[in-house]
């Protein structure tokens, strides 16, 4: 069945909305001059189940489903929201949002289709992709697994989650857009201890796919091993040395970094309102010649894709630095209007509960000409970080921070030791011109963030290849 | 009254649930209901950016049978949904293990007295209302300055709701609260050093909220006070976090203390109970019956009463943070606190910010912290920070991209001082704290 016939059946059929009551919805709206409107329907299911202790501790089945109304006449935005989709509740909610607004005039809208395009992922229920037997059976089998993996492990925390998610939205060209999102996630967790001292390891992944691919090729085994050796590493780790040193950042989810540092500040809201560290540096060099960074929703499968974003705009591979030089910015609708450019297909919201604005979606680094090795060997003393456990930028000022999970020491190119409780913090606009070598290596993350903004979260994808950072301050407890 | 009429209906509802749940099956039931109804305004470089109306509800519920459980929610409240909702969680603990620890509370722990806490100020606010009280706050931020450059902007949350919460115990109550706030996010530019910053109010009573025009005016100052910050040589120097700081050194000690850290083992304060965790003069309580307070509660998440009690007395610690099935797992009772602590309160001491500032004489003022960067297991910490650089008491400069770093465990025992200066705004009450010495990364 095609996509929009599948959200119409999940999101409108069991509340008997239909589409003549989203054209009065919208009509409604329209009576009002505004120079934009939306009216965004999802219906969002999703479960949870935890494995510890040796047993199936939780489980839980989850069922979000609402509609949000919307209105936008220059910078000015009227938004409303309601669990209960049915149709007087929304007429209400189109009357508060368009007093954004003051005159009032008639206006009528017919639905049509939006234009559509193949999607980036299935049209499936994960959810419905194993039996609850097979679920359990899946995590008792990694927990097992797992467990045999080394005498020191104390603890195994397995945890999956799978959110069928359908979303319907309606603009004020009365054009219609239909997704349904598929998302798994699953984690493992190792608590290790050897002579009284503890330590932890985390690994997991996930796609916009099924359960399947957790089973394929073991994957689900291959999280618990990478969690034990982590959790192993972190055994031997001394402590993180302190001031600033060479940085060299491992492939794959090290590409938070270009996420923290540098992509929350391309997004358009901030320099639509120039509060950005970024603002107004169109077209001039950002980073070292050898940096290429693109935001791409076209990945297929990836954990931060979407066929269309949450604006119904198709979404994109966007450069956003191009040997260096600053491109261009992240757009929704209102920003792009107000700037003056095509929206990029980054206008995301968390739910129907949340409004709207620019958010990455898998934003990554291109390969460069280095062989991984060779990086490495460059190095007098440095330090190699190989997994972070997050971060956090000051948007305005530039600054950014991480932890590194993992991380090791180098001497004299080569890697020598593990160190723990390295925080990496620097300036997101200088940060990518200190890049002095990329690797060929480019990997994206296993598929397990979530990015913040203003309170909504929603999932995403990193990845680079292996840098080189000519100078980053590393506090560590060591001076 | 209204409200009462329309915790009765929720009550009901919730009622209506747990009876589900035995009918299907299940030997016992808890299940919470909330409803929320709320205007969000914001204003911008001196006009009304958005307005939004927040209409949310939401219903969850846990089932057991014997030992094992399940849970399930949704947000449509209709005898159909709530009836599938039962059988999804059902159907749950039809697959999930037996757990021994697994279960309803006490009966005997439930609370069965309600005070009336003041939690329930509607504001009479009207959209339009809102945008100019916004717009007010806004423009005493941007007229304060010439350096004022640019804004986030300013915004009014008023939110008003209802929460239900029944288990097949017996256990059925519902209570109206309240929680308003208002807020201003300000740039500040010199030359090529831009910063921002933000301040904020938050009450259950509209009348206790600063007045817009303080808000604006503080958020000012505090975006001005950074520019041209600068970093620090990499030294060791004690660090004194300012009171919005020095609350979430509160909160890793909670969490260090909390259930589910302590039965993983996760915890760098395993089995330190009885034991000397802060010097002598700390004295750390929670106060769940303060009127009108933002984190005061009858009863937990649960429903299990909570009491007024001593954490830390004399820097020892006195007890845990608790929920049923942590404390069942470490052969405990629960404290009342799932869902977490009751206006934490660490006793304010005699000097004020100023003289915690003559207090630290020479070293590191914290007033912002950014990243993770604690390790509950360990108790290793190293976060990103900036503040200012004092010296001899007074402030020098402001600071930014270093790091502070040390070890939970031996930053709690060497605390020197608390300050007088409490920031009385969350669930978490302290004032600037003082510690001896952490290792600062910078250039």
């Amino acid at each position: 069945m095609e996509i929009l016939n599948l959200a119409r059946q999940s999101i409108l059929t069991p509340v008997g909305i239909h589409d003549g009551d989203i054209e009065k919805i919208m009509s409604r709206l329209l009576s009002s001059p505004v120079d934009a409107a939306d009216i965004y329907f999802q219906s969002s299911h999703s479960e949870s189940w935890v494995m510890e202790g040796g047993i199936i501790k939780e489980g839980s089945h989850n069922i979000d489903q609402g509609a949000g109304v919307r209105a936008v006449s220059g910078e000015k935005t009227g938004f409303a929201y309601s669990d209960r989709i049915e149709l007087p509740v929304l007429l209400e909610a189109a009357n508060n949002v368009k007093a954004i607004v003051r005159q009032g005039q008639e206006a009528q809208v017919g639905l049509v289709k939006a234009a559509n395009r193949s999607p980036y992922y299935p049209s499936i229920n994960p959810l419905k992709s194993l039996t609850d037997q097979q679920k359990i059976d899946l995590l008792r089998k990694v927990d097992s697994e797992t467990r045999k993996l080394d005498g020191r492990i104390e603890e195994v925390i397995v945890s999956m989650v799978g959110v069928h998610d359908s979303i319907l939205v309606a603009n004020q060209d009365g054009s219609l857009a239909a997704d349904v999102r598929p998302l798994v996630r699953m984690n493992v967790t190792v608590i290790v201890e050897e002579n009284g001292h503890r330590e932890q390891g985390s690994m997991g992944g996930g796609a916009r796919s099924d359960y399947s691919c957790f089973i394929e090729e073991d994957q689900a085994l291959e999280y618990g091993r990478e969690a034990v050796r982590q959790a192993l590493v972190n055994l031997e780790a001394t402590e993180a040395p302190a001031g600033n040193m060479t940085v060299v950042l491992g492939p794959g989810w090290p590409g938070i970094l270009l996420h923290e540092a540098i992509g929350h500040g391309l997004e358009g809201d901030f320099n639509r309102k120039g509060t950005s560290a970024f603002s107004g540096r169109v077209g001039e060099r950002v980073a070292s010649d050898l940096c290429t960074v693109v935001d791409d929703g076209t990945l297929a499968g990836r954990r931060g894709s979407l066929s269309i974003d949450d604006e119904g705009t198709i979404t994109e591979k966007t450069v956003l630095i191009e040997n260096g030089i600053l491109k261009g910015y992240m757009q929704d609708k209102l920003n792009a209007r107000l700037m003056g450019v095509k929206p990029t297909g980054n206008g995301r919201r968390q739910s129907y509960a949340h409004l709207p604005m620019p958010r990455m979606t898998n934003t990554y680094m291109l390969p460069g000409p280095h062989n991984p090795q060779d990086i490495i060997k460059s190095v007098k003393k440095g330090l190699y970080a190989r997994n972070f456990a997050g971060g956090q930028v000051d948007i305005t000022s530039g600054k950014f921070v991480f932890s590194a999970s993992e991380a090791y020491l180098i001497e004299n190119g080569r890697i020598t030791r593990p160190v723990k409780g390295a925080t990496l913090i620097g300036n997101g606009p200088d940060v990518l011109t200190k890049v002095s070598m990329v690797g060929n290596d480019l990997e994206l993350d296993s598929g397990v963030g979530t990015c913040g903004k203003d309170g909504q979260s929603v999932p995403v994808g990193v990845g680079q290849p292996t840098l080189k950072i000519d100078g980053l301050t590393i506090g560590g407890t060591s001076v | 009254m209204q409200n009462q009429q329309e915790i009765n209906r929720l009550k009901n509802i919730v009622q209506e649930l747990l009876d589900e749940a035995v009918k299907q099956g299940a030997s016992a039931a808890e299940a919470g209901l909330s409803q929320e109804n709320g205007l969000s305004v914001s204003a911008r470089l001196g006009d009304v950016e958005t307005i939004e109306h927040h209409c949310d509800q939401g219903l969850g519920v846990t089932v057991y049978f014997g030992r094992r459980k399940g849970s399930a929610s949704t947000t449509d409240l209709s005898s159909a949904s709530i009836k599938e909702t039962v059988s999804a969680a059902c159907s749950i603990a039809r697959y999930t293990s037996d757990d021994n620890y697994a279960g309803l509370p006490d009966k005997e722990l439930l609370a069965t007295e309600f005070p009336d806490l003041d939690l329930n100020h509607p504001w009479a606010i009207s959209a339009d209302e809102a945008i100019a009280l916004a717009i007010e706050c806004e423009d005493a931020a941007r007229s304060f300055h010439p350096e004022i450059s640019n804004s986030e902007g300013a915004s009014i949350n008023t939110h008003q709701g209802i929460r239900v919460m029944g288990n097949t115990l017996g256990f059925l109550h519902g209570y109206a609260s309240t929680r308003h706030s208002l807020s201003c996010s300000v740039l500040a530019q010199r030359g090529d050093s831009m910063q921002r910053d933000y301040w904020y109010s938050v009450a259950r009573n509209a009348l206790n909220l600063e007045p817009a025009v303080d808000v604006g005016k503080k958020s000012a100052q505090r975006a001005l006070r950074r520019l041209e910050a600068r970093s620090l040589s990499t030294r060791q120097s004690p660090v004194l976090y300012c009171a919005e700081t020095a609350s979430g050194l509160l909160g890793s000690f909670i969490g260090a203390i909390s259930g589910g850290n302590l039965y993983r083992k996760s915890s760098f304060l395993l089995d330190a109970l009885g034991t000397q965790v802060f010097p002598k003069f700390i004295h750390i309580y929670e106060q769940p019956f303060l009127k009108g307070a933002l984190g005061s509660s009858a009863y937990d998440g649960e429903g299990v009463a909570t009491k007024a009690r001593d954490i830390v007395s004399e820097g020892i610690l006195q007890g845990y943070v608790l929920s049923t099935y942590s404390a069942r797992k470490l052969g405990m009772q629960s404290t009342g606190n799932a869902g977490g602590v009751h206006n934490l309160t660490i006793t304010p001491g005699q000097l004020d910010y100023p003289a915690m500032l003559k207090e630290l004489n020479t070293g590191l003022l914290v007033t912002e912290l950014m990243g993770q960067g604690v390790n509950m297991v360990t108790g290793d910490y190293s976060r990103g920070a900036a503040g200012f650089w004092v010296e001899n008491g007074e402030i020098q400069y402001p600071v930014e991209e270093i790091t502070i770093a040390g070890n939970l465990k031996d930053m709690f025992k060497n605390i020197i001082a608390v300050g007088s200066d409490v920031d009385y705004r969350g669930n978490i009450r302290t004032g600037s704290i003082l510690a001896e010495r952490m290792s600062i990364a910078g250039e």
